[in-house]
């Protein structure tokens, strides 16, 4: 019975001191809800990463009008529960005005319309599906923002680029949850067979699937000449290495989801995929974001990384040009904005989804580089 | 019999109808016929094409089977679904990739005798990798035994389930912290090149990169090689274990009665400690395998992997050594062939389908032993 | 009118008094929504903890597919509120109607016409009730295609409020008897089968709804539940008030079965079958029973749950999560209808709720470490759970309790763990 007391006390006790935690003063709270335990916690983390660089230069310059940003980190797994708990948690408990993430749409969805509720500035770094910036009746959520492209725009760049290339059929593999890579796949096979190509097949697949030898040997027997596969970079790793032991022949192709530094360029021989920017592009701020990453993680920035900090520098930069941390006006700031990124100079269209350029870049002889540039 | 009524008056047509298993039967049959004119469809098409998924299925499903081995050896003896089974196989791999990374254990003997036969080289290389992955998992399954389960071994079975389940949240998120594995999928480096055969009309020969598969031809390549030859030797070592030295009788009586066991004289605390690391050791040999074969390693790897394993188990009897293989090898085939030929989304679905008409018609699992009442 | 009990006054006006007492708070906003969600997922889970403390904790079934029919219950209500409120179409509520209707009636009437047949074979009995209960549904489905109209226009004469409520009711009653009446299908073969086993087949159930609900849109065309991206746009309607008044329907139900002749003989299933069986018990029926109520409470649940969010995904119902509910009805105590509802809150609040407000910044990745290791040591410290097979006054057996005494029945200290 002791016990059961002594447990019960520990829980009114913890629900009193976490409940009277209050909010700083002269301070620009942003929240940071990322999946940082679960399955794609390092999706998570990398996101994270790219926040707090971008937090770190802000406040060495003297933050947003004179104001420091102070970031809180909230864990949302990827998934609705945690994610709206997470973010009830930033906004009641830590009284946040705006918030970076969630990473994935199917957690960015329902923080969305908390964010929208409670008058909160959402941007989301790499939350792809269209439903996160709209309501339900089709209107444009006056809060939520995201810094990614959504996939007409890439699909298409690559299936114009393999025609190009001379390549006449595809095989496409896809990850039926995941909505940025079904967008990809859709919109690559419109424009690949409107331009005169054939997709000679499509397999879908789910994301914890590590053994893709059954759908390989389809692909090597349907003799497709392209192979394209959207999806993120661990299963374009593993999808890879596999096809060469399979032997598949087709040239993979894919979309900014590769973009990662452990990407296994010995997998991925000979592959293209787009992308918002090249490592070599010469512009100032991509050169000094990949070198200040690599200064502050010992690693390479992926995708994610560099979306989180192209989110983060498009709020402030709104934050900044409103003059005020009225998450209202920042909005509306927001809109307006026009930036330059590290993924391109970016506008946002009417649904909140940025406008931005695309490169495709081809892996070769362990090496990524520029392949070409496609203005949308 | 003084009693001019027949006892029992003849069964209705819903009677007997409900008595008899045959329109049970029937309906499972049903589901059969579908399957099998599904795939005899497949087979008749296209012949070649269908021997080589037979082959992908081989190869998953002989993982499984190493896997299910320490599932199936854990309940026998102690009636434990062992979840934390699939975060061992995660250590496992785990290991092997630090060991080939970080000390290049598989070139020890190439910078020891550098004039040795690189093919033997290479052999030996590996072996070693398999070998302190096998001893890591096996000692951190015989931790986990003493200090996760033996205090619970007199608490009631389900205690010791959720403190399974505990400890295997525990192996996989704290392997997720920066300090252990970090969160990161990794891309695991195979201790040799991979070369694959093309068997065809022209016997066999290498297949050169860039080189079209031949019409009519199977591929094979060196790991789903290794995979089977590595988990057909550790099946028979197992095999002949269990059944012919002394630690492996006693399991055995272990398994069959606890309380006897012990009174004959057998150390039942070492036994169980001893089969834990067993199955740990084949779980641990089967990471580095199937990480070779899936080059990448991340936290959470063991989940899947782990689960299918245990259907697996299950499905061939749970208890069974030879029931674990042979569940394995129904389960590789159940998935690849469904991923090829009926719907790869659903090919989870199908393959717990599997497993419930299994279950329905042999109720303990093909191998299994009719259930014994509670001890 | 029987005289009721001074431990039913007091139960009731406690938790009465706790309900409103927490509305009151949540109402001035000391409560914030943060908590406020984190309570209600505590009720829900409740309510699914106490289904699967029926089926496991008093009648010995290993049960692992919880979640499947709290999914089951989640997408059906769901699917009824999303046609209602987005395309004002009753028709999801009228086709559900109606399948639950029929097939329960046929279940119920071939359920009695087998009961008076011996040794009837389950998985035969399956076949049959399959194929009443696949031509019932497509009978119900153009049935309720056929009254949706009238329907509409009763519920569009309403005021919009009671509508959208009316109907937020019916989908959770009707989600929760359509898990029941897929869980009376399910367990009829199922249940034939041994304790561990059993427990792999209801895993396995869990893992084919979830895989299905991942492909609802591509292969079964619900194009509302978008498959594997989720499920968006369900009214938020589930209310703390809501919640509580399904929890107490739950827990006053579940008391007032385990202390009825019925209870007692689903108690006596869990400690010897044999012996059940010798005593002229029909372990069939009363295992079935249980499990088909548990599982209703499971997707009276799920019910709740969908409405609470307003966003489904199929992720949320994967087979790793099934665990929860078992964890927390091994935490409160199996067979404690108390320790279940406590455990319920109890590790909500850890789980969501305190570990997340008192790890410190850089530390959120540690939350899933810290859980398991609270796991391992409430289980290595107290494996027969929090309260054992402690009960509050209101829910304890009148008779002794069949196996062995419960040793702490005497401390008077039963108020403050409610």
């Amino acid at each position: 019975m002791k016990t059961r007391i002594a447990v019960f006390v520990l829980l009114i006790v913890a629900l009193m001191v976490t409940a009277c935690q209050a909010g700083g003063g002269g301070t620009i709270k942003v929240a940071v809800l990322a999946p940082m335990s679960g399955q794609v916690s390092t999706f998570g983390i990398s996101t994270n990463n790219g926040v707090q660089l971008a937090v770190e230069e802000w406040n060495a310059k003297g933050g947003i009008n004179g104001k420091k940003i102070e970031t809180v980190v909230a864990d949302s797994q990827c998934s609705a529960d945690p994610a709206v708990n997470a973010a009830n948690k930033v906004i009641q408990e830590d009284k946040v005005k705006f918030i970076i993430g969630e990473v994935c749409s199917s957690a960015s969805i329902p923080v969305s319309e908390i964010a929208e509720a409670n008058q909160v500035v959402q941007i989301s770094p790499t939350s792809t599906n269209p439903q996160v910036t709209l309501n339900k009746d089709g209107s444009t959520k006056k809060y939520v923002f995201r810094a990614c492209f959504i996939d007409p725009f890439q699909g298409t760049v690559m299936a114009k680029y393999a025609l190009d290339k001379g390549y006449k059929t595809a095989f496409i593999m896809f990850d039926q949850g995941n909505d940025y890579v079904r967008g990809l796949a859709e919109y690559f096979e419109k424009a690949f067979t409107e331009a005169g190509g054939k997709v000679v097949g499509k397999e879908s697949y789910t994301k914890t699937d590590t053994d893709f030898s059954a759908i390989l040997t389809k692909v090597a027997e349907s003799k497709a000449e392209v192979l394209f596969l959207p999806d993120y970079y661990p299963i374009v790793n593993l999808v890879g290495a596999q096809a060469k032991e399979k032997g598949v022949t087709a040239v993979m192709m894919g979309g900014d989801g590769w973009d990662s530094a452990d990407l296994d360029l010995k997998a991925a021989d000979g592959g293209f995929f787009s992308n918002h920017y090249s490592p070599e592009d010469p512009r100032p701020i991509v050169q000094s974001w990949v070198a200040n990453y690599q200064k502050k993680y010992n690693a390479v920035p992926d995708a994610l990384a560099t979306l989180g900090y192209d989110a983060a520098n498009l709020l402030f930069a709104a934050i900044q040009k409103a003059g005020t941390d009225d998450p209202t006006k920042v909005a509306e700031a927001l809109a307006s904005l026009e930036y330059e990124a590290v993924s391109g100079k970016i506008t946002f269209d009417a649904q909140h989804n940025p406008v931005k350029n695309a490169v495709v870049l081809s892996v070769k002889d362990g090496k990524v580089s520029f392949s070409a540039s496609v203005a949308p | 019999m003084n009693r001019s009524e027949p006892i029992r008056k003849a069964p209705s047509f819903l009677e007997s109808l409900v008595q008899r298993r045959t329109l049970g039967y029937l309906l499972l049959g049903l589901v059969l016929l579908v399957a099998i004119w599904r795939l005899g469809n497949a087979l008749l098409e296209n012949p070649s094409l269908f021997l080589q998924q037979v082959t992908n299925g081989l190869q998953i499903g002989f993982v499984y089977a190493l896997i299910a081995l320490g599932y199936t050896m854990v309940y026998g003896i102690v009636r434990l679904i062992n979840f934390a089974h699939g975060d061992v196989f995660m250590v496992g791999a785990f290991t092997s990739f630090y060991a080939i990374s970080r000390i290049q254990l598989h070139l020890w003997t190439r910078a020891l005798f550098p004039d040795l036969n690189p093919f033997i080289a290479d052999v030996i290389g590996t072996i070693s990798v398999v070998l302190l992955s096998m001893a890591v998992c096996a000692l951190l399954a015989v931790t986990i035994e003493r200090v996760a389960y033996k205090p619970l071994r007199n608490a009631p079975r389900i205690s010791a389930l959720i403190t399974a389940i505990g400890v295997s949240f525990f192996l996989e998120y704290f392997g997720a912290l920066n300090f252990v594995y970090t969160a990161n999928y990794i891309t695991y480096r195979r201790p040799f090149d991979v070369i694959t055969w093309v068997i065809g009309d022209q016997g066999v020969q290498v297949l050169q990169k860039g080189q079209e598969v031949p019409a009519g031809a199977i591929i094979f390549s060196n790991i789903s090689f290794i995979i089977i030859v590595v988990s057909i030797i550790l099946l028979v070592l197992l095999q002949y274990f269990v059944k012919n030295t002394r630690t492996g009788k006693a399991m055995r009586a272990t398994a069959y009665d606890r309380q006897t066991a012990r009174l004959m004289g057998v150390d039942v605390d070492a036994t169980i400690s001893t089969t834990f690391a067993i199955g740990a050791a084949l779980a641990g040999a089967a990471g580095v395998l199937y990480a070779i074969a899936y080059p990448q390693v991340v936290f959470w790897m063991g989940i899947i992997p782990g689960l299918k394993a245990f259907v697996a188990a299950v499905l061939g009897g749970i208890g069974s050594i030879p029931g674990a293989v042979v569940g394995a090898l129904i389960l590789g085939q159940a998935e690849t062939l469904s991923a090829a030929y009926i719907s790869t989304p659903m090919r989870d679905a199908i393959a717990f389908s599997i497993l419930i008409i299994v279950l329905l018609v042999r109720p303990t699992g093909i191998f299994g032993e009719a259930q014994r009442e509670k001890a | 009118m029987k005289h009721i009990s001074r431990t039913t006054l007091i139960f009731l006006g406690s938790i009465v008094t706790f309900t409103l007492v927490v509305q009151v708070l949540i109402s001035l906003g000391v409560l914030s929504p943060f908590w406020n969600t984190i309570l209600r997922q505590g009720a829900v889970m409740a309510i699914v903890g106490l289904g699967l403390n029926l089926i496991y904790g008093f009648n010995g079934q290993f049960s692992l597919g919880q979640w499947g029919f709290y999914a089951i219950g989640a997408y059906s209500a769901a699917d009824i509120t999303y046609r209602w409120t987005n395309d004002a179409n009753s028709n999801g509520l009228t086709v559900l109607f109606f399948t639950i209707l029929l097939v329960g009636a046929s279940i119920l009437i071939l359920y009695r016409v087998f009961g008076k047949i011996r040794g009837v074979d389950p998985l035969s009995a399956f076949a049959i009730y399959l194929i009443a209960a696949v031509g019932l549904t497509a009978l119900a489905v153009s049935i309720g295609n056929l009254t949706a109209p009238a329907v509409n226009a009763i519920l569009k004469a309403l005021p919009t409020n009671i509508a959208n409520t009316l109907v937020y009711l019916l989908a959770v009653i009707i989600g929760g008897i359509l898990a029941a009446e897929v869980s009376f299908l399910f367990g009829l073969p199922v249940l034939t089968l041994g304790s561990d086993y059993f427990g792999i087949a209801t895993l396995g159930f869990t893992i084919i709804v979830k895989v299905l609900l991942d492909n609802s849109d591509v292969m079964f065309g619900f194009v509302e539940m978008k498959g594997a991206r989720g499920m968006i746009g369900i009214p938020k309607l589930t209310s703390w008030i809501w919640v509580m008044l399904f929890l107490i329907l739950v827990i006053v139900i579940t008391r007032n079965l385990l202390h009825s002749s019925y209870g007692r003989a689903i108690i006596s299933v869990r400690e010897d079958e044999i012996a059940a069986k010798a005593m002229g018990i029909d372990i069939g029926h009363y295992k079935t029973l249980t499990f088909v109520l548990g599982c209703l409470f499971a997707g009276l649940a799920g019910g709740l749950y969908a409405h609470i969010n307003g966003f489904l995904h199929p992720d949320s119902f994967n087979f790793i999560k099934s665990f929860d509910p078992m964890i927390i009805v091994v935490f409160g105590g199996l067979g404690s209808v108390t320790g279940t509802v406590f455990a319920a809150f109890a590790w909500q609040l850890v789980l969501e709720g305190i570990l997340r407000s008192i790890l410190p910044p850089g530390f959120e990745t540690w939350r899933y470490v810290v859980y398991p290791l609270l796991l391992l040591v409430m289980m290595l410290l107290k494996p027969n759970g929090l309260f054992g097979n402690y009960e509050i006054p209101y829910l304890r057996q009148v008779l002794p309790p069949l196996k062995k005494p419960a040793t702490e029945t005497q401390t008077p200290a039963a108020k403050e763990s409610l």
